[in-house]
């Protein structure tokens, strides 16, 4: 159940055993012999493995669609340049600027004039500053939303009400309150990434299996014990999954706010380079946020599955 | 385990015929519909180290009053009381063995069952002082002996069948050193050959602890094989006690010599004609 949540771009390969993991624990604990099932399941991989004919076609397979994707992306976009008679520079042109900005990604000639990773360092930073906040008040928040349904009756409201508002809107009280660019932007990652977080650690607290609190009062265990060794575990995933959301949130929105509030900072960049009519680095941004935020995304899928267990349900 | 004084006061029936009482329970409990009587009018005692089942059709209240000796909810209506105190909540002098074995799957099977050896033996109680760490892991690992799963210490339980969960939820049980074993159908999701080597280990395991033992069940074999009384109840709802049978079958007892014995195949048919033949018409009653 938990375990589906965690598809990424990347995760083709991990996304079988994880629907795998979905179906067996129902199975397991119903009859031994679905237990074998899953056993004798697994030698099958592996003479698919040992095959070089398989793994050829396997390998093809994989590799094949992904490369054709990107072969039909770029070829729209030089149709589209030839189209617009080059005002959209073509994939050439652009690839010719990446290496050339590429090759010296940090450098600085003032405040408003610096390499591209530097520009990425400092959104990221940004982005860090603000998503850690939020982790340190939304995941004890949500812990504590969980756990005590008049908390969770409080809030509720309040939540709903703020949760659908976009991050920007919040960005002129952040400037307000702040008096300055950089917190305002921090603010507003933290606005945005604040609420995922919250709300699946509370739905991860709530949907922990009534079997294990009943272990815990079996063994008449202490809150602290309760805490650590039932409840983090099993809200794990679900926090993870909150974590996930948020940093794919943050990094959203990240750009444009600094589109609006200057300084250095990869959404500042675009709109930079837009003004000086460089269309080929506004493309070139587009392409570093989509890879960083690929990454980003990559990383917490990884540690998320990681902390993932299977599931004991009847 | 053998040479604790729990076990010379299960051999002296003056002390403990009464054990576990319980009074003129019921149990009510509110519904969308209105309220639903689970449970009423169950009076029953329990002797020390003596082995109760619990049978009757699914839905009969069987799982709600066992959870109710484990403490795990309140009765609505009268008293349970074990050792002469009022069953005020769960804890670990009545460990339970759940149906889904319950084990903590992000711990390895050690790990789920130093958690309860920790709680119970790892800080001062009256009469005895707290254990160092070495103590309780020696515990620990002879609790995962006697069930005979040392070599699966390391293992978490996604990694072992499902046989071998339920003998790491009855380690945990027992390794707590429990005034009663209450077990909620410990046996029903596994494979009947595995079932069969599971009861004949339970058997033993009771045998050497003295344990006094409530277990659910729907399977008459079992119930017959290894309880000392079979107390069969009606079909729900508002379920009672409708019958209890003595089951005075010699120990140790061998499920191959006792396939043919005349004494428990007569246990076995009082058990059948009340379950098919009494309290036969579950559904129309459901």
């Amino acid at each position: 159940m938990v375990s589906a949540v965690f598809h990424g771009p990347f995760d083709r390969s991990a996304d079988a055993p994880a629907s795998t993991r979905e179906v067996a624990p129902t199975t397991t604990s119903t009859s031994i012999a679905s237990n074998t099932d899953k056993k004798s399941a697994e030698p099958v991989k592996e003479p698919k493995k040992s095959s070089p004919w398989f793994d050829t076609s396997e390998l093809a397979a994989k590799v094949l669609p992904p490369v054709l994707g990107l072969g039909f992306l770029i070829g729209i976009w030089a149709l589209v340049s030839m189209g617009t008679g080059a005002s959209i520079p073509s994939p050439i042109d652009t690839w010719g600027q990446a290496v050339q900005v590429f090759s010296d990604p940090f450098y600085r000639n003032g405040p408003n004039d610096q390499g591209v990773g530097w520009n990425v360092l400092q959104s990221l930073q940004r982005v860090a500053v603000g998503f850690s906040l939020a982790a340190a008040v939304g995941i004890p928040a949500g812990f504590a939303i969980g756990r005590f349904t008049f908390l969770a009756r409080m809030l509720n409201p309040i939540i709903g009400l703020l949760r659908p508002v976009s991050p920007l809107a919040w960005l002129p009280i952040g400037l307000l309150v702040f008096k300055g660019a950089n917190p305002a932007a921090i603010w507003t990652i933290f606005i945005c990434s604040i609420w995922p977080m919250v709300i699946n650690t509370a739905v991860g607290v709530q949907r922990v299996p009534q079997d294990y609190m009943n272990v815990a009062r079996v063994l008449n265990l202490s809150e602290w014990k309760i805490l650590t060794k039932i409840l983090f575990p099993a809200v794990l995933p679900y926090m993870l999954t909150g974590v996930r959301l948020a940093v794919g949130t943050a990094w959203l929105v990240i750009v444009a706010a600094e589109m609006l509030t200057g300084g250095v900072g990869i959404g500042f960049w675009v709109w930079d380079e837009w003004n000086n009519l460089n269309v080929k680095n506004i493309i070139i941004a587009i392409f570093v946020i989509g890879i960083v935020g690929l990454i980003l995304e990559f990383a917490l899928v990884k540690l998320a599955s990681a902390f993932t267990f299977d599931e004991v349900k009847s | 385990m053998n040479n604790t004084p729990s076990v010379a006061a299960a051999n002296n029936p003056s002390l403990s015929s009464k054990y576990i009482e319980i009074q003129n329970v019921g149990q009510t409990f509110k519904t969308k519909k209105g309220l639903f009587t689970a449970l009423r009018d169950i009076d029953l005692t329990i002797a020390k180290g003596e082995f109760v089942a619990l049978i009757g059709h699914s839905g009969c209240g069987k799982s709600t009053l066992l959870n109710l000796i484990a403490g795990l909810t309140t009765p609505t209506s009268g008293a349970l009381l074990c050792a002469n105190k009022e069953i005020a909540g769960p804890g670990p002098e009545r460990a339970v063995v759940f149906q889904n074995h319950s084990l903590l799957p992000w711990l390895t099977c050690f790990d789920n069952v130093y958690l309860g050896v920790e709680r119970v033996f790892g800080y001062t109680n009256p009469g005895a002082p707290a254990e160092n760490k070495a103590q309780l892991q020696a515990r620990t690992d002879a609790a995962l002996a006697m069930v005979g799963l040392t070599h699966a210490a390391q293992k978490r339980p996604g990694e072992i069948s499902g046989g071998m969960k339920q003998r790491v939820g009855i380690a945990r049980a027992l390794a707590m050193e429990p005034k009663v074993l209450l077990m909620d159908e410990p046996f029903g999701a596994l494979d009947a050959l595995t079932r069969a080597k599971l009861q004949d280990e339970l058997l033993e395991i009771v045998a050497r602890t003295q344990s006094t033992v409530v277990m659910v069940t729907h399977d008459v074999d079992e119930a017959v094989l290894l309880s000392d009384k079979i107390v069969m109840m009606t079909n729900g709802p508002a379920a009672t006690i409708g019958e209890v049978l003595h089951v005075d079958l010699p120990r140790p007892r061998s499920r191959v010599d006792l396939a043919d014995s005349p004494q428990y195949l007569s246990y076995r048919k009082a058990v059948i004609d009340f379950l098919y033949t009494r309290q036969g018409h579950v559904e129309k009653a459901a």
